[in-house]
């Protein structure tokens, strides 16, 4: 490690475009030496790289082939026959095409629940950055605390209550608590308290402008990136989000895809029931393909988002 | 009145949120569940409405399709909430809540105790059941009744057979066991002939092996009411535990969990040799291990003693009214049609095992030949294995809870040096502290 | 009880509220109402009908009657709680640590500017934490499996005999293992864009001294980040205490190794749904969640008063 000390290189590309103008985190400058690239280091990180891809890897692999291929090769690598595209269409038309009506279904809790979670984050983030309003300071400590309690143990209470409301074996029993998203609301914070310039709030206020005017106007469109970021957290939590469903939904048709797979899977091991294991493997592939998707479209927004998130000064 | 009665209900139901009284919330309408008679079962029918069942089977996919077509006027939801386990906690929850209770639930003979006890499902007698004795073998009916009362029609029957790979035990010319002391010499043989073949897989399951003990003539649980026995140092417990720890010392059982991808690659693959099982494993064979099709032949269980049948059933389930369903006369129409009626022929057709006599008796069902076993009547040894499961066995009335802590004590003998018999002292030991906390007087 | 605030904002809304309006003091409350509703209804609500239903006892044969603090009592003396809480207790202490430990070094690496192909790093080793559960299992069991897995071939190949990962004495490595690899892209992300961040200036100090490479690590990515860090650890302590669906998947593979009570939270489970002992399983909860608090809070005022 005999390299002169030296900045990191160049900010990511994205950055420059999509990073609010007002953000106070100055971008670093291209630096006068770029470090030398190193062999060992990218061999190191090389190890965890092939950590975190080893399991995918399998994955994709096995989704290639048919039940007896499934359990009868070698699981790292491919079997004889190609059989992905025949799992994929089986996997979508199997049972009248169950696995379509899960995926939408994902769609709208994600969509109702994400997009919700990441609204609520960001109006209480906003209220904690900027407002200093009686009880602000214990808020923070309630939501970690209840964080705390497991949720186990909180899920008959939660059924009991929402049988209660009539909500539960309706989609509103999913997208409900996956309103709240303590992270997020987290993430917001910080990410607002870093930029949202609070003379700009005070100029719009002088202006007459009403509080919720002055966060749709000004502040909103500066805290995009970060809600992007909380986005991409609560999206994902959605997607896979199984233990509340499991005792919240009881009809197949409002499944999400977990449970659905979840169902499929323990087909295998019901009396009289089929396995489908190929199918299985083949519905996580094609269940985790729209997140990576998702990933690599809005990682440029989501990098600068978080960046800002981490900010200490 | 169907409708005051469930206002009433969900009054009822407030209640017990507050206070949580959820055993005593599902007996809310206990005095209604006696009202109902044959006469109310026909004029539901003719008046028809809508069911919502609860169940895993996938027979009963046809048997809906058939009835609704028969009864056009009745509107059937069949909905798979959850295979065993998770459909019971849902069930216990929706009936705690008081809202959302299906019409028709689908539950194992060992977990019907319990919701029997509680009276979360009601008695089928007065609609009918009580006529119905004859026409179930031994084993399914006493699962189903207790107490006087019908609590659920026995959907399948799973009297036990011993699955073999006919070609690994050709291979190694190594004949099949007749009694589990030669089980256990074939598995001997079977390990010495290859290394990588073990004569099955078990790591522990609650059901397999309370289902040897009743096979060896043991009665762990007594039940009389609130009072409940538990014991298992009786003889046909000891001969299970004697024969189990010597496969177990000798490393000759698989450590491989039933049902995983792992272990349905074990039996097409022909490492794993035998599986005692319920008649109801063919359907999982041919869609499971289609791979080793034509390998595998059905043979008696092995006996404790040389010369004797004594058999015993595995798994198998019911199908129970709800006592907090809303139409319970209908629902009653249903079951008997599916469990009793033209529902057995239309499941058989699709490869389910009966718990009516009169179909494990019919030749038709006798002389069908299983192409997955190599074109073997394989009926014929299971409806054999029927005749002869003594029908004295009963479960705990909390078995699903015991069940769950088996694998946290019996399960240690098989990943540890702790003996099988100690292990089966500390599940009676929990087991019975259990029962002690929720009010039974369990050895006592 | 001071509140738990993020790093880097603490001090900051206190400025801001130099001249405060009584109009702009409750607005804070209006844009934060909406989260604390749906809050207090799938948070609150259900916590506090535990608080009280840990109060009574409930039998199969007697109905519900009113205990007191009988079952706070019970717990206390409860060896298998007791054992689950000292399991996630090993876990947190070795776990945590390494998978915070290889997610900063990664983010250092990236940060280095000196590996090739870093976007490909950086999405890659995010990925693990889009997998559902269900998958998990799936690829897990395979991979653990001795007989027709990733161990099994690493014995043929190599000619040895591999401890079981499932068996009762590696079982939790096994899960940290799985936690790890869910876990140490998503931390790796939070470190990453935190030292995107570190204002130039303070490099050019560094520069302007001739410090090291490992010297400006240690005094000034590390400081620069300690927000970042404090509150990865938080939430990873909460996620340590809260331990579930790692081992719950495991116990399907192997329920001997992973028993009904090898945490708490899969305690609470068991006692809620196998054992029907919903207010028992509650008081588990409450007092759990008791712990879990004190604990983050410590870290917090340590991690965040110790200035550097």
């Amino acid at each position: 490690m005999a390299a002169p000390a030296s900045a990191p290189s160049a900010a990511p590309r994205g950055r420059s475009r999509t990073a609010p103008p007002r953000l106070r985190a100055p971008r670093r400058p291209r630096s006068r030496t770029r470090p030398r690239r190193s062999v060992l280091l990218t061999v190191l990180t090389g190890l965890v790289l092939l950590y975190s891809l080893v399991p995918l890897f399998w994955l994709a692999v096995n989704a290639t082939k048919t039940q007896e291929g499934l359990l009868g090769s070698f699981g790292l690598w491919f079997a004889g026959d190609f059989a992905l595209f025949d799992n994929i269409a089986q996997t979508l038309t199997y049972d009248d095409g169950v696995f379509v009506r899960w995926l939408l279904n994902t769609l709208l809790y994600v969509v109702l629940g994400a997009g919700g979670a990441t609204f609520l984050a960001v109006l209480g983030g906003y209220a904690l950055a900027k407002f200093d309003f009686p009880g602000r300071r214990a808020v923070f400590a309630v939501v970690i605390g209840a964080v705390a309690v497991p949720g186990t143990a909180l899920a008959v209470p939660t059924f009991l209550m929402f049988s209660e409301m009539g909500l539960t074996n309706t989609p509103w029993a999913v997208i409900v608590p996956s309103l709240i998203s303590p992270f997020g609301l987290y993430l917001m914070w910080v990410f607002a308290t870093e930029a949202v310039p609070t003379e700009l709030m005070e100029a719009a206020r002088i202006d007459g402008a009403s509080e919720l005017h002055t966060f749709f106007r000004v502040s909103l469109p500066l805290l995009s990136p970060g809600i992007v970021t909380v986005l991409l957290f609560t999206m994902v939590a959605t997607w896979n989000n199984y233990f509340l469903p499991l005792i919240m939904i009881k009809d197949p048709d409002w499944y999400p895809l977990t449970l659905g797979l979840n169902a499929w899977s323990a087909q295998a091991q019901s009396a009289g029931g089929e396995a489908v294991f190929h199918l299985v493997v083949t519905g996580s592939l094609l269940t985790i393909v729209p997140l990576i998707a998702a990933f690599l479209l809005l990682q440029r927004y989501w990098r600068s988002g978080l960046a800002a998130g981490g900010v200490k000064d | 009145m169907v409708k005051r009665n469930r206002r009433l209900l969900r009054g009822t139901a407030v209640l017990c949120v507050l206070a949580l009284g959820a055993a005593a919330c599902g007996s809310a309408d206990d005095e209604q569940a006696s009202e109902g008679s044959p006469a109310d079962v026909e004029a539901a029918l003719k008046k028809g409405g809508q069911l919502t069942v609860w169940a895993w089977e996938p027979t009963l996919k046809q048997v809906v399709a058939d009835f609704e077509k028969k009864y056009p006027k009745v509107d059937v939801e069949l909905v798979n909430a959850g295979t065993a386990d998770d459909q019971y906690t849902a069930l216990q929850n929706a009936v705690s809540a008081g809202d959302g209770v299906p019409d028709v639930a689908q539950i194992e003979y060992y977990a019907l105790g319990q919701f029997a006890m509680s009276k979360s499902v009601a008695d089928l007698a007065p609609y009918g059941a009580d006529k119905l004795e004859e026409a179930y073998s031994p084993g399914p009916w006493s699962a189903v009744t207790a107490n006087g009362g019908v609590h659920g029609l026995p959907m399948d029957s799973g009297p036990m057979a011993l699955f073999y790979n006919k070609k690994v035990f050709d291979k190694h010319g190594i004949e099949v066991p007749e009694t589990w002391d030669a089980y256990v010499d074939a598995a001997r043989e079977l390990k010495k002939a290859d290394p990588n073949v073990r004569i099955t897989a078990d790591t522990g399951e609650a059901g397999f092996l309370t289902s040897l003990v009743w096979q060896a003539g043991g009665r762990p649980y007594t039940v009389d009411g609130t009072d409940v026995r538990i014991d298992f140092s009786d003889e046909g417990s000891k001969a299970v535990t004697a024969t189990w720890q010597k496969l177990l010392d000798e490393d000759l059982l698989a450590p491989v969990k039933g049902w995983t991808d792992e272990w349905y690659k074990g039996l097409a693959d022909g490492s794993i040799a035998t599986l005692a099982a319920g008649a109801w494993m063919p359907a999982n064979f041919e869609s499971g291990v289609k791979g080793a099709a034509g390998d595998w032949r059905a043979a008696p269980l092995p006996q404790w003693e040389k010369g004797n049948t004594a058999s015993a059933e595995n798994g198998g389930s019911s199908l129970t009214v709800p006592a907090a369903s809303g139409n319970k006369a209908l629902a009653y129409a249903f079951t008997e049609y599916a469990n009793a009626g033209d529902g057995v022929r239309a499941r058989l057709a699709e490869g389910a095992f009966p718990a009516t006599t009169e179909d494990l008796t019919s030749k038709k069902f006798l002389a069908t030949e299983f192409d997955y076993f190599g074109g073997q009547k394989a009926n014929e040894v299971f409806a054999e294995s029927a005749r002869n499961v003594a029908d004295d066995w009963s479960y705990l009335p909390y078995q699903v809870y015991a069940n769950s802590v088996f694998n946290d004590t019996v399960g240690k003998s098989y990943v540890s040096r702790q003996r099988l018999a100690t292990g089966l002292e500390a599940w009676q030991r929990k087991s019975a502290e259990y029962g002690n906390d929720q009010g039974f007087s369990v050895n006592k | 009880m001071t509140a738990l605030s993020p790093p880097g904002a603490a001090e900051r809304p206190a400025l801001l509220a130099r001249r405060p309006r009584d109009r702009r003091r409750w607005a804070g409350w209006g844009f934060i109402g909406p989260f604390l509703a749906v809050f207090g209804l799938v948070f609150l609500a259900p916590i506090g009908y535990s608080l009280y239903l840990s109060l009574f006892r409930d039998q199969i044969i007697g109905g519900t009657t009113f205990v007191g603090l009988e079952n706070y009592g019970d717990a206390l003396a409860d060896p298998q709680f007791w054992e689950g809480l000292g399991r996630v207790t090993a876990f947190l202490a070795v776990q945590v640590p390494v998978m915070l430990g290889i997610a900063l070094l990664v983010a250092l690496a990236l940060d280095s500017g000196r590996l090739y192909g870093k976007g490909f790093f950086r999405i890659s080793i995010f990925l693990p934490y889009a997998v559902p559960a269900v998958v998990a299992t799936l690829m897990w069991g395979f991979l653990y499996s001795t007989r027709f897995g990733l161990v099994a071939n690493i014995d043929d190949a190599l000619g040895v005999t591999l401890p079981d990962p499932l068996s009762p004495d590696l079982a939790l490595a096994s899960i940290g293992n799985i936690v790890t690899w869910e876990f140490t892209g998503y931390n790796m992300l939070i470190f990453y864009s935190a030292l995107r961040v570190v204002p130039q200036s303070l490099y050019e100090a560094a520069e302007i001294d001739g410090a090291g490479q490992l010297r400006v690590v240690r005094s000034i990515k590390l400081p620069a980040i300690r927000g970042a860090l404090v509150i990865a650890t938080i939430f990873s302590i909460i996620g340590s205490f809260q331990l579930f669906n790692e081992p719950s998947i495991l116990q399907k593979l192997a329920p001997n190794a992973i028993t009904t009570y090898f945490t708490p939270n899969l305690y609470t489970y068991e006692l809620s749904f196998a054992g029907r002992q919903q207010n028992y399983a509650a008081t588990v909860a409450i007092i759990m969640g008791l712990i879990t608090m004190v604990i983050a809070y410590v870290v917090q005022l340590r991690g965040m008063r110790k200035d550097v």
